[in-house]
């Protein structure tokens, strides 16, 4: 036992201790937070007042263009050539200039302005324009656009659970998709990640001849094991500092700019409306008060300690399925160029757990979905997947059992093809060799 | 002499092949036991056998007479034949990592491995990255690695190759002195020079099994052929016409300015009869027997059981 601490602490130290290792630890979070901080500083740099000269030559535009926290208009009764000198000036962010035309067709409208425009004013001028020839349109084909703007209604569906006991819970299915999914998609690269370590250091052990040296003094098991987990520590490692870090540059970044954080919400908020129909009314900002409050309602409605403890069981469970299956491949080839024939039969389970994710999404109380939350090669993915929509006790039993029965199942045929491969060089190995090296007792 | 290792009717079934079939070997302690045979006659088995690394299918294994279990691993030194170190590891980081897996505590190791550091003057290595090492210079660290637990049985398969002749004289000298402290060392090679040079007992195996087991000086004894080499001058007498029947001239040829001839005595007569013969006729400068190299026997044997098959 004690050998295989000692070689789970070489395995463990000599890849955190890796040049690799610390610069992707460092890099990972910062990246990740680049993703929150960056959008902030975008917001806060395009954030100051710009001011859209419009020329009107139609006289139908204009009155729609409300000024906005960020965007001003100003209507230019000069002609576009002086307006055009008063971009120059820097008088202007930009001018739009619509010129006297067919209704049907402003396609003539142009937008001027010394940089690329925009998006979000962009959007914003594109979304009134729409929003008027759509008015005049309908004036034409004899609708009132007040009924129009009557019969449009943002219906917002709660969805609540209701549990044997008869206590409902307010749920929201895109939460539950987005949990899923992220847990799912970690568990994918972890797995993949982690188990092409372990490959690559069996693959290291043979190609160096180290390997008969260390078996002469442990089991091939052992080493195998002592690998496995201490590659499995390494990754948990990586994984907990990312979330650290991550959670450190984020909130220090909070506490130095709650102020931006508004403005940053606001803006993230306007282009998601101004982008489809510029906001007007009260009651549509309403409505998204009450759906963040509904989303933060379905939040504290997923059951987290199961959520985290499954998380836990099942990227452990499948990284140990898979790890051992990689480690038996390292064993059986010279190379790392010759790996991919073995390589193919394990990766497909997973690959397909991660296809067939959207499909379990939609339903995931489905035949497929049981199914593949069940057998082993593919639960730790879908059933991660499942999870957040609340599954059945009898299912996470299941799927619990049938994964460590997976293990130790993977292990022992693992471990069988191991202790062979790694002692044969120069020797193409194919499946029926593999099933040679099985059937070998021990 | 008592036995410390014995293998006993070992056998090991490979899908298609057998690689041994009941093989015994018995290593008497303190000695310098070779262990020959051709490529895949299956003395790599064998030695992974006795190092635990793979199972027999059948047969049993012997330390001082009693069964080997895993823990006596500890007591054996390996240095196989496909050898290599960790290219990334330190080179005391690595002695120390392979050391502690024999058994060795980690103060005791370092103790032990700065003794041997020192002994091959390699102190300056220790903090050096294995690839930054030449071949040579990383078979130094594998033997002293293979030999820092102390083991009671060395194990070593090709240990020569890749070292240049001076280093190979240094270990040949630690391989002996390893004997003379105590330790027993099965010694398998292809080169039939240092067989001579080091072996006292040896064991050949070919096909699987084991053909010749014995003291190297008694198989030698017992696969001469009664020959003798002189060195002479002669009046021009004729060494075929000069001898009866009794003797065979093997060979004749002229060294500068001494004839030498290779003689067969036939029957069991002693050499002081054939030396009577010759006197008379010839002037005898020399006068030696000739025993078969292990080179000769390892050939004949192998030759002589590739007919029988």
């Amino acid at each position: 036992m004690n050998k295989v601490l000692l070689i789970l602490k070489r395995e463990y130290l000599t890849r955190v201790k890796k040049k690799s290792f610390i610069v992707m630890t460092i890099l990972g979070p910062i990246l990740l937070a680049a993703l929150f901080i960056v959008p902030v500083y975008i917001a806060e740099m395009e954030g100051s007042n710009k001011v859209v000269g419009v020329i009107d030559e139609t006289n139908i535009f204009w009155h729609g263009f409300k000024n906005t926290d960020n965007i001003q208009f100003l209507k230019l009764d000069t002609d576009i050539e002086t307006a055009k000198k008063d971009i120059e000036n820097n008088d202007l962010y930009a001018v739009l200039y619509i010129p006297k035309t067919e209704l049907s067709v402003p396609q003539s409208a142009k937008l001027y302005s010394t940089g690329q425009p925009n998006i979000v004013v962009k959007g914003y001028i594109k979304g009134v324009m729409r929003k008027e020839v759509e008015a005049l349109k309908l004036q034409a084909s004899g609708v009132d656009p007040n009924i129009l703007k009557s019969i449009k209604t943002s219906i917002n569906l709660l969805t609540i659970k209701i549990n044997k006991a008869g206590e409902e819970k307010q749920s929201s299915t895109e939460l539950s998709m987005a949990i899923g999914f992220i847990g799912g998609f970690i568990i994918y690269i972890f797995i993949f990640m982690y188990g092409a370590l372990v490959m690559r250091g069996v693959i290291e052990e043979k190609v160096n001849r180290i390997v008969e040296v260390i078996v002469s003094s442990v089991k091939p098991f052992q080493l195998m094991m002592g690998k496995i987990v201490g590659v499995a520590l390494v990754g948990l490692t990586q994984f907990a500092l990312w979330v650290i870090f991550t959670l450190i540059i984020v909130s220090g970044f909070l506490s130095v700019y709650s102020t931006d954080i508004s403005k940053f919400k606001q803006s993230q908020l306007q282009m998601q409306t101004e982008n489809i129909v510029p906001m007007e009314d009260m009651s549509q900002e309403s409505n998204v008060n009450e759906s963040v409050i509904a989303v933060f309602e379905s939040i504290q409605s997923i059951n987290f300690p199961v959520m985290i403890g499954s998380f836990l069981f099942f990227f452990l469970g499948g990284y140990l399925l898979y790890a051992s299956l990689f480690a038996a491949i390292g064993a059986a080839v010279d190379s790392e160029t010759d790996t991919q024939q073995f390589m193919l039969p394990v990766t497909i389970p997973l690959i397909l757990s991660l296809v067939l994710a959207q499909v379990i999404i939609t339903n995931p109380d489905g035949p497929i979905a049981f199914w593949l939350s069940i057998i082993p090669l593919t639960s730790p993915i879908i059933m991660m997947i499942r999870i957040p929509f609340g599954v059945p006790f009898i299912d996470l039993f299941l799927s619990f059992t049938l994964l460590i029965l997976g293990f130790i199942g993977s292990t022992w045929i693992a471990a069988k093809i191991y202790r062979t491969g790694i002692l044969i060089y120069g020797k193409k190995v194919n499946y029926q060799e593999l099933w040679k090296w099985l059937k070998y007792k021990n | 002499m008592s036995i410390l290792f014995e293998a006993q009717d070992v056998t090991k079934q490979y899908a298609g092949h057998k690689a041994l079939d009941k093989v015994s070997i018995s290593v008497p302690e303190g000695s310098i036991f070779g262990l020959l045979g051709p490529n895949g006659a299956g003395k790599t088995t064998l030695i992974r056998i006795i190092n635990d690394i793979i199972a027999p299918d059948s047969g049993k294994l012997l330390f001082n007479g009693k069964e080997a279990t895993s823990k006596m691993v500890e007591q054996i030194g390996y240095l196989p034949e496909e050898r290599g170190l960790y290219k990334k590891m330190k080179v005391g980081e690595q002695a120390l990592y392979l050391a502690q897996l024999k058994g060795l505590s980690k103060k005791e190791a370092t103790e032990r491995l700065r003794v041997w550091f020192e002994k091959f003057d390699i102190t300056s290595w220790w903090n050096k990255k294995v690839e930054e090492l030449s071949k040579g210079m990383q078979q130094k660290i594998q033997f002293i690695v293979t030999v820092v637990h102390d083991p009671k049985l060395l194990i070593f398969d090709e240990p020569f190759s890749g070292f240049d002749p001076i280093n190979v004289n240094l270990l040949k000298d630690e391989i002996l002195k390893l004997r003379d402290n105590g330790a027993t060392i099965i010694f398998s090679t292809h080169n039939m020079e240092s067989v001579e040079e080091l072996c006292d007992h040896i064991a050949l195996i070919d096909r699987s099994k084991k053909i010749l087991e014995g003291r190297m000086k008694e198989i030698k004894d017992a696969y001469k052929t009664n020959s003798f080499e002189i060195a002479y001058k002669s009046s021009g007498s004729n060494l075929s016409a000069v001898l009866k029947n009794g003797y065979e001239v093997l060979t004749q040829w002229q060294d500068d300015d001494m004839s030498r001839a290779k003689i067969r005595i036939k029957n069991n007569d002693k050499p002081n009869e054939l030396l009577k013969e010759l006197i008379p006729h010839i002037e005898i400068h020399s006068f030696n027997e000739i025993l078969p190299s292990m080179n000769e026997i390892f050939i004949r044997k192998v030759e002589e059981n590739k007919f029988k098959n």
